[in-house]
């Protein structure tokens, strides 16, 4: 029992789905925003409100992620304190470059890395790790791609007769309407990691007994938390994601959001907690290519593609880093300085983000190569 | 001690096809026929608002099977709803 230490713990965490919260805006609204269907202040504000009331809908998946990836035995509050930094700093830096990666991941990465200092590699459920996390992320973008182009080139093909004034203008009202539904079950699917993360910490600690649910502050400030950090938009991956991977019109991204709302539904009906992202972004893609005519930064996607490669390891070795610091240490004062690192590195790529910000004016700015428009607005 | 689930797996692919390709393209077919013009109308004639294109056609039978295709498409995203609330 030690409550100072849970109590960081608990910080850290809701700083984590914070962050989750921003990384993840795109993944629901990116195309809705790039399409003009709602304005950029709307559409985070939608998707906010649509996080929060989703992350109460339901809690059955909220047991916790890592029971079937690691030994929960094993871990200790250090340990998951290691693992939600090596998370948030991943989030953090992707954040900058603009690369719309898995949180999901950023997060399991992290919880590997510092379980395998902590207690080696038996303490990894390795099969459990394949089967539910790696073969999913490699094969749920592919099902994106290849359902999003298929609806993409359907609805082209219907719609090919209506005036473009209408169709554009019937297409966005469609979209609004799948962008929530993924908004919606955003919330249910990573909120749920975060109080699975914490209700973790409370039973490494010995404050909930083994197997108990997540309380309602646990729900209620998860909700909150990534509601908030929707709400707060991450305008770079939103951008990358509207205008750097596809040019898109509202048939599009009304064909991408359905697609990523029926592939992430599916998946977790069957169990699986994919990635959100790499459904949204292969959704995106997938519009592209069913589109005649439609260009494809093939050269963007590659950047995202081998970040998600180094999503796992490179979390995984921040999350081992920050144990071995705080066990070097010891003890809640480790723990403190770690926590004092993680604030100075966070601090660090917020101001560096500030040289060339992006938000909500310029958000849509024609896309020359990279995530930073290339006349920066002055705020 | 599978790695993969293959059922699952067809499964996600044919549903996912189904609702997430299929809808928009009912979508699609919705609103091209609220789009269908009236006998009487010719292409241009647009109505008072000029260029502004309006989405209704003014067909009787357009919108009726506009309608349909919108009801399904909204039960379709309830279904997802209450998909999400049983938790799945």
């Amino acid at each position: 029992m030690n409550d100072a230490l849970l109590a960081l713990v608990v910080v850290t965490a809701l700083a984590f789905d914070f962050t989750n919260g921003f990384h993840d805006t795109g993944n629901a609204m990116a195309t809705s925003i790039a399409t003009g269907a709602l304005g950029p202040r709307t559409a985070v504000a939608l998707s906010g409100v649509l996080n929060l009331v989703g992350a109460f809908l339901s809690l059955s998946v909220a047991a916790t992620i890592a029971s079937g990836l690691v030994d929960t035995n094993l871990v200790t509050l250090t340990v998951v304190f290691a693992g939600l930094a090596g998370g948030i700093i991943w989030n953090l830096l992707t954040w900058l470059l603009g690369i719309p990666s898995s949180s999901s991941h950023a997060l399991i990465g992290g919880v590997i890395g510092a379980t395998i200092a902590a207690a080696g590699g038996h303490a990894i459920k390795w099969q459990g790790l394949v089967s539910k996390v790696v073969l999913p992320a490699v094969l749920s973008p592919i099902i994106a791609i290849l359902v999003a182009a298929t609806g993409t080139y359907l609805v082209y093909r219907i719609s090919r007769d209506i005036k473009a004034g209408a169709r554009t203008h019937g297409f966005r009202i469609g979209q609004i309407g799948s962008a929530s539904l993924v908004s919606l079950a955003h919330g249910t699917n990573d909120a749920q990691k975060t109080m699975g993360i914490i209700t973790l910490a409370l039973i490494a600690n010995g404050t909930l007994h083994s197997g108990a649910s997540a309380p309602f502050w646990v729900i209620l400030s998860c909700a909150i938390a990534i509601s908030l950090g929707t709400y707060l938009g991450g305008w770079r991956v939103i951008r990358t994601l509207g205008k750097g991977l596809v040019e898109i019109e509202s048939p599009q991204g009304m064909a991408a959001e359905f697609s990523s709302a029926a592939v992430i539904l599916l998946s977790s009906h069957f169990g699986y907690s994919l990635s959100t992202t790499h459904v949204a972004t292969g959704s995106i893609l997938g519009t592209g290519i069913g589109k005649k005519g439609a260009e494809v930064r093939w050269n963007v996607a590659g950047r995202m593609a081998t970040a998600w490669l180094f999503t796992l390891p490179a979390a995984a070795i921040t999350g081992a880093a920050g144990y071995g610091l705080a066990n070097v240490i010891g003890g809640t004062a480790g723990v403190i300085v770690v926590f004092v690192i993680l604030a100075a590195i966070a601090g660090f790529i917020y101001l560096r983000s500030r040289k060339t910000p992006v938000s909500h004016d310029n958000v849509n700015a024609e896309w020359t190569g990279s995530v930073e428009p290339a006349v920066p607005v002055t705020v | 001690m599978d790695w993969i689930n293959l059922t699952a797996l067809w499964q996600i692919v044919v549903f996912g096809l189904l609702a997430g390709a299929g809808l928009p393209a009912l979508f699609a077919v919705g609103l091209k026929a609220l789009s269908m013009g009236g006998r009487t109308q010719t292409a241009g004639a647009g109505g008072p608002d000029g260029d502004s294109e309006p989405m209704v056609g003014g067909n009787p039978l357009g919108i009726m099977l506009a309608s349909v295709c919108f009801l399904i498409v909204l039960a379709a995203i309830a279904g997802g709803i209450y998909f999400i609330v049983a938790g799945s």
